[in-house]
């Protein structure tokens, strides 16, 4: 799942701070709710939600550089809700956040952009599938064009879907908490990508594995849920791993998928999954987890997961960290890893 | 204690350079009391701002207790005059806004050499006691020059110049401040130069020599 | 020590010296010093408004012909990558008052251009952006409801007064404005962008920092300045005179003093530092009144600079120690600067001069006419500068050479006139009077310049404001001719309410109205009908042929004279208002008290080339008899807040007391000059009446009574006092003439024509004579009791 951060109050740093991610907690007051009997459809699900909350388009691509060395890119498009609905011009409820980075062993580069709805500054079409803010673009779903620009980078990839889109929990229901918080969720998890990543070294091209997440929801995480720890793995054997952890006050929350190669998916319970933090990074005074266990024993799967740069620290409006890791143990590949809270 | 030699000072007037001191001469010894007599215009005013070094001569030499002072600077001349010195006037010179004690002991003050008692002596003898707080225009002429008269002596000179201490003063009065003058030297050891145009009282003092157009002639 | 004692000691015997001393040079001081304090406080409110939140202090895309930029050219440039953000800004009136009202994108804008919090922490993001809204305003604001708006308004330190900012969905909302003012271009943009006009045919503007309101503001900054060195000016004859006279009377002092064994430097250095001590100490005391001054006069010049220019400035004042540091610092000057003369005197003291105190400040013949000779120069300057002379800068340099000039001449002037008068008179009383004025007059004339600049600044200044005072309100009449004027919430209430009112009215004229800039500056745009009430009063100044006609086909526009003195436009020349809308101008008019650029065109061209205009103000003509009916008729149909329906006699009156407020200041620090220069001629007075015995006391052996010769004194005094006034009045009136037809032309952009108020100069006559016999009048009541002895002494003694 793609449980991501999405704050009403980006602008002001400080008074987001004191509320923390517990926001993503806050009642959806007149917003919708997701509904494990809602069946996802396309092409509009592909469009933006405005009656929920939050919602996001979420790619994450693990790269390797004609240089020889390994990225990773993230894309991805917020859209909050300060209102259910949406009209047309400044008036518009809608706020949207654009976040992309690219990630080396030694480099992680970010940026950030910001948008009001109803104006066309940022926003999401369903037919042709369109995402964008400012120059960034997310155009098609099975041939994608994927542009993003900051102030010392510059990336435009072409990603292939080479698997089918895979609902996440129950027919894309995905539950977040034991007291019934849940999103809707679906993947894209099997997209080949080439392209050219503009750094102020040079140009370098690269090809590699993309995946997309979508998410929607009002009410994602519980009250006592203070951030998580988010997996997106690709093994070298063609499977896939979704798994995540939300850490609460008393209890934590894990949920995960298993994905085959050939794209059939088996949703796991609480508890099913386990990520053991093994080594830290001290990072702006905090201490961030950048090597783990994981472990899926219905699966058999026991791996060590290790941040590729372990200061793919996201230093946007609300911070988080982001990046690209390697997988070893008892299955191999890449996959990227997500924590907040920290 | 004094010589002078070979003084000459010339003055511009309006009918041309005028000769007010021509090759003149003295020799004054300490304690001794010398009356400069003559006509106004002779010179005799000339001769004691020299001497007192308000004034420069233009050639010859002044020498006060051993020191060349025509060759002095302003600065050092008014230190001579500040600690060797009296000066009394005609005018009483006193300053308005301070009180009869306050200028008695002015020259005292800025010599930095206040003798208290002696002050007050001195005040006695010239019978200002009891006149300490007044002003100088609340007193009467004989007054005033008395207490010009203090204000010179409460610093001790060695040499008093005065220039017609009684020429605004009534004869009587004038005699009593020429006495308190004549005794308060002898006391200190001071020598005294007058210059006064009247016979009578250049008779009571020890010397007198008359000037003449810029010339000294015993008389 | 010694030394310095003796020298002070003449100031406790002459406490009244040393209080004029102080008094002059604390006044001057405290006059200069309170303008540059309000100057001080006014450029801080500039610079404020400027630098502190807002969107002003950033470079900025504007549309190529004034107007809005339209939205889509603003997201055309974000999709291509460039980082702007949009910012809606106008005027609105809240509760009487008018407001800058700046909406901003938070989303997109610079950081800075928001506050982070208030003190208190309370910024509620989601509401600032989205719901009822709110708005953050400087501190201390206090803005009355209004039902166009329900906003929740937060104080905050940075925010410059008069600002209203808040989201750009708000500043919609309230302005009935959607598409962005300009565009704020951020700093740092992404590498690799496409070229900006590739992209966009918007123009990149300088950020405002301040300099517009600067600009226009910086004559009436200039005209306090100089009121303030006239005070200065007037103060500093004071402590001239003081200090010559306490150096006159102390020169045996001084004789003595050095024969005493006192040397000519440090004599000198004593006298450097006990005039610096009186200086730091008047300084100190003219610091505070200083302050006290600008803070009572600040809440007017607040009041004029909103009035005038729009300029905002808090009404409170910031003490600040570095100003505090200058008015001691000018006072130090200036008391050196009035010392220095009498100390070259001392320093050039020969020891053996007569110990007499010479007659003070005895200025001979000589010196008379010397001082004649440069009046006339600066005249000839004076003169020169009016004739050849452009600028602000230029006017006030024609101002002060006309002052000084006429100030240099007035001794002579006065020696002249007196010697006339004696040539009319027999007696021999007569005679003497006349002989002993003459010789008075150098003592004298120090205080009477003082007194001629300060007359002569009153009645130019007077007869200035007075002519504007007069043109304006003909203008007022001339201009408000319609009985009401109603306000809506919006336009389209307007339209209803025109609806409403059309059977009952001879006429509902739109007030349609909308900002543009025209060659960067700001320019209101009207829109009018063709309609009689234009036609039969507008005040037109120059006007081609049928120019209504004209105008109503949309043929010409119409320019107020600030413009067009600005832009240098005649009848004909065009105006771009509009990147599609050039026109020639028609007719220039009149438009007092304005400080921006203003034209009209027909209503039909103002909305075809102007998005959004506001058009919720409406002019209603009537009978006037049936004002009252028709007022009760709008408001029964209408759900009009209070101040919605005001009638011409309102309007007109709040005009006027805009006027008044306008000119408060320049009235006030009038009246403290005149003031100081009483105090000067009081001053002389006194100081003189102390060597006036010698003068009197022969005519008293002679048989005059004590009565009789203080009843001359005073006269005497009168009768130079009178003079004065006769030469100030011609000067006086040559200031108007400057100030209205050089320094207001270069100031606000309007000429107007000269009056003259004859019964102001009498009463200002009546003024200075009822001052100077209470001058004169004490030391003759001094000279009434003193007693016989005393005048006795004068034969006895020579003092």
């Amino acid at each position: 799942m793609n449980v991501r951060v999405f704050l009403v109050a980006i602008f002001w740093a400080n008074q987001a701070l004191t509320q923390g991610f517990s926001g993503l907690g806050t009642e959806a007051e007149g917003f919708a709710v997701p509904d494990p009997d809602y069946r996802i459809s396309f092409p509009q699900d592909h469009g933006p939600h405005p009656d929920f909350r939050i919602e996001w388009w979420y790619m994450t691509a693990t790269l390797q550089g004609a240089d020889g060395r390994d990225y990773g890119v993230q894309w991805t498009l917020f859209r909050s809700a300060m209102a259910p609905g949406d009209v047309e011009g400044w008036q518009s409820p809608q706020v949207w956040m654009g976040h992309a980075a690219v990630t080396s062993a030694d480099q992680h580069r970010f940026a950030e952009r910001l948008a009001r709805g109803g104006i066309g500054q940022a926003g999401v079409v369903s037919e042709p599938f369109q995402a964008f803010i400012d120059d960034w673009r997310m155009a098609g779903i099975e041939e994608m064009q994927l542009i993003a620009r900051g102030d010392d980078f510059a990336y435009d990839l072409s990603l292939s879907a080479q698997g089918p889109l895979v609902l996440q929990g129950v027919e894309g229901f995905s539950v977040k908490s034991p007291d019934g918080q849940a999103s809707h969720y679906f993947s894209l998890p099997f997209y080949e990508v080439t392209g050219t990543l503009s750094l102020p070294e040079g140009v370098v091209e690269v090809t590699g594995d993309g995946w997309l997440d979508r998410e929607w929801s009002s009410q994602p995480l519980s009250e006592d849920q203070e951030g998580w720890d988010w997996f997106s793995l690709q093994f070298d054997n063609g499977a896939r791993l979704m798994g995540f952890e939300l850490r609460g006050s008393e209890t934590d929350f894990t949920a995960a998928t298993w994905i085959d190669a050939d794209g059939i998916a088996t949703p796991f319970e609480d508890g099913d999954i386990r990520a053991t933090p093994l080594q830290t990074t001290a990072f702006e005074g905090r201490e961030i987890p950048t090597t783990w266990r994981v472990e899926l024993p219905g699966r058999n799967v026991d791996v060590t997961v290790e941040a590729l740069n372990p200061r793919a620290w996201m230093g946007v409006s609300f911070p988080y960290w982001e990046g690209p890791v390697t997988v070893s143990g008892s299955h191999s590949g890449r996959g990227y890893l997500e924590m907040t809270g920290y | 204690m004094l010589s002078v030699t070979d003084l000459t000072k010339t003055y511009p007037s309006t009918e041309g350079p005028v000769d007010v001191l021509r090759a003149v001469s003295l020799a004054v010894n300490g304690g001794e009391s010398v009356a400069l007599t003559g006509e106004s215009g002779s010179g005799k005013s000339t001769l004691l701002h020299l001497i007192g070094g308000l004034d420069r001569p233009d050639s010859g030499e002044i020498r006060l207790m051993g020191q060349e002072i025509s060759a002095l600077g302003d600065a050092a001349r008014a230190r001579l005059r500040r600690d060797r010195v009296g000066l009394v006037f005609q005018q009483f010179n006193l300053v308005p806004s301070l009180t009869v004690a306050q200028n008695i002991a002015l020259q005292a003050r800025l010599a930095g050499r206040v003798d208290t008692r002696w002050i007050a002596d001195l005040t006695e003898r010239l019978g200002l006691a009891g006149l300490g707080a007044r002003y100088p225009e609340q007193l009467s002429g004989g007054q005033q020059q008395r207490v010009a008269i203090g204000r010179t002596l409460a610093n001790r000179p060695a040499l008093i110049l005065a220039d017609e201490p009684t020429g605004n003063l009534d004869e009587e009065t004038g005699d009593a401040v020429l006495s308190l003058m004549l005794g308060l030297a002898q006391t200190t050891g001071a020598a005294l130069i007058m210059a006064t145009h009247s016979q009578r009282l250049a008779q009571r003092f020890s010397r007198r020599i008359h000037v003449r157009r810029g010339r000294l002639e015993a008389a | 020590m010694p030394a310095f004692l003796t020298l002070l000691s003449h100031w406790r015997r002459h406490p009244g010296q040393l209080a004029t001393l102080i008094l002059g040079l604390a006044l001057a001081t405290a006059l200069w010093s309170g303008v540059q304090a309000i100057n001080e406080e006014a450029r801080q409110s500039y610079a404020r408004a400027a630098a502190t939140l807002g969107a002003n202090g950033y470079e900025r895309l504007e549309a190529p012909g004034g107007g809005p930029v339209r939205r889509e050219d603003y997201i055309a440039l974000r999709r291509a990558g460039w980082l702007v953000s949009p910012v809606i800004r106008g005027r609105m009136d809240i509760g009487g008052e008018s407001w800058r009202v700046m909406g901003v994108e938070p989303l997109t804008a610079p950081p800075d251009t928001l506050p982070r919090t208030n003190e208190r922490g309370e910024v509620d993001p989601s509401a600032f952006l989205t719901g009822a809204g709110q708005a953050f305003v400087a501190d201390g604001t206090e803005i009355d409801p209004d039902r166009r708006i329900s906003l929740e308004f937060i104080p905050h330190p940075d925010v410059a007064p008069g600002l209203i900012l808040t989201d750009i969905a708000v500043a919609e909302r309230m302005l009935g404005q959607s598409d962005p003012t300009f565009l704020i271009l951020l700093p740092d943009q992404p590498a690799g962008l496409p070229d900006l006009a590739s992209v966009t045919d918007l123009v990149r503007v300088q950020a405002e920092s301040g300099e517009d309101l600067s600009r226009l503001t910086d004559s009436f900054h200039l005209n306090l300045t100089a009121f303030g060195f006239l005070s200065f000016a007037v103060g500093l004859f004071i402590v001239h005179a003081t200090i010559g006279l306490a150096f006159e009377q102390r020169r045996p002092v001084f004789r003595t003093l050095r024969a005493i064994g006192l040397p000519l430097s440090r004599l000198i250095t004593a006298l450097v530092v006990e005039v610096t001590l009186i200086a730091l100490l008047a300084g100190a005391i003219g610091v505070m009144l200083g302050y006290l001054v600008a803070a009572a006069l600040l809440p007017d010049v607040a009041g004029t600079l909103r009035s005038l220019y729009g300029a905002e400035i808090a009404g409170a004042l910031a003490f600040r120690p570095l100003w505090a540091g200058v008015g001691l610092g000018i006072a130090l000057v200036g008391a050196w600067l009035s010392a220095a003369q009498a100390l070259w005197k001392v320093a050039r003291m020969p020891l053996l001069a007569a110990a007499q105190p010479r007659a003070w400040a005895m200025a001979s013949a000589r010196s008379m006419r010397g001082q004649a000779v440069a009046g006339a120069a600066l005249l000839a300057v004076s003169l020169a500068t009016a004739v050849f002379g452009t600028g602000l800068v230029m006017g006030f340099l024609c101002l002060g050479a006309l002052l000084l000039g006429a100030a240099l001449l007035l001794p002579g002037a006065l020696s002249l006139a007196l010697r006339g008068i004696a040539a009319r008179l027999h007696g021999p009383l007569a005679e003497w009077v006349i002989a002993d004025t003459r010789q008075q007059l150098p003592g004298l004339s120090l205080a009477l310049m003082a007194l001629l600049l300060a007359l002569a600044a009153n009645i130019g200044v007077s007869t200035m404001v007075g002519s504007f005072r007069l043109t304006f309100l003909g203008w007022l009449d001339q201009r408000l001719v319609s009985e009401l004027y109603v306000t809506a919430a919006d336009n389209d209430e307007a339209a209803e309410i025109r609806a409403f009112l059309a059977p009952m009215t001879d006429a509902t004229l739109p007030i349609a109205q909308t900002e543009t800039r025209v060659e960067g500056r700001p320019v209101s745009v009207y829109g009018i009908v063709d309609h009689a009430t234009y036609r039969d009063h507008w005040p037109l100044l120059e006007t081609i042929p049928d120019v209504w006609e004209r105008l109503s086909q949309g043929a010409v526009v119409l320019v107020n004279e600030q413009m067009a003195r600005g832009k240098g436009l005649s009848l004909g020349d065009p105006v771009r208002l509009a990147p599609d809308l050039s026109l020639p101008v028609g007719g220039v008019y009149s438009d007092y008290g304005n400080p921006t650029g203003q034209a009209i065109v027909s209503l039909d061209l103002l909305e075809r080339h102007f998005a959004p205009i506001d058009q919720s103000r409406t002019a209603v003509r009537i009978d006037p008899e049936q004002r009252q009916t028709v007022i009760a008729a709008i408001e029964a149909a209408f759900d009009l807040p209070e101040g919605a329906v005001v009638d011409q006699e309102s309007v007109k009156r709040a005009s006027i007391r805009v006027f008044e407020q306008t000119f408060r200041v320049t009235g006030a620090l009038n009246i403290l000059t005149l003031g100081v220069a009483g105090f000067a001629l009081l001053a002389s007075l006194m100081t003189l009446s102390t060597m006036r015995l010698p003068q009197v006391a022969p005519l008293w052996a002679l048989g005059e009574t004590r009565a009789r010769l203080a009843r001359i004194e005073v006269v005497k005094t009168l009768a130079l006092v009178v003079l004065t006034w006769g030469v100030a009045l011609p000067v006086g009136l040559a200031l108007a003439w400057v100030l209205l037809a050089v320094v207001n032309v270069e100031a606000f952009g309007w000429r107007l024509p000269m009056q003259v108020f004859p019964r102001d100069w009498l009463w200002l006559l009546s003024l200075s004579m009822f001052s100077s016999t209470l001058a004169a009048g004490y030391p003759a009541l001094g000279l009434l009791r003193t007693p016989p002895s005393q005048l006795l002494k004068v034969f006895s003694n020579e003092r």
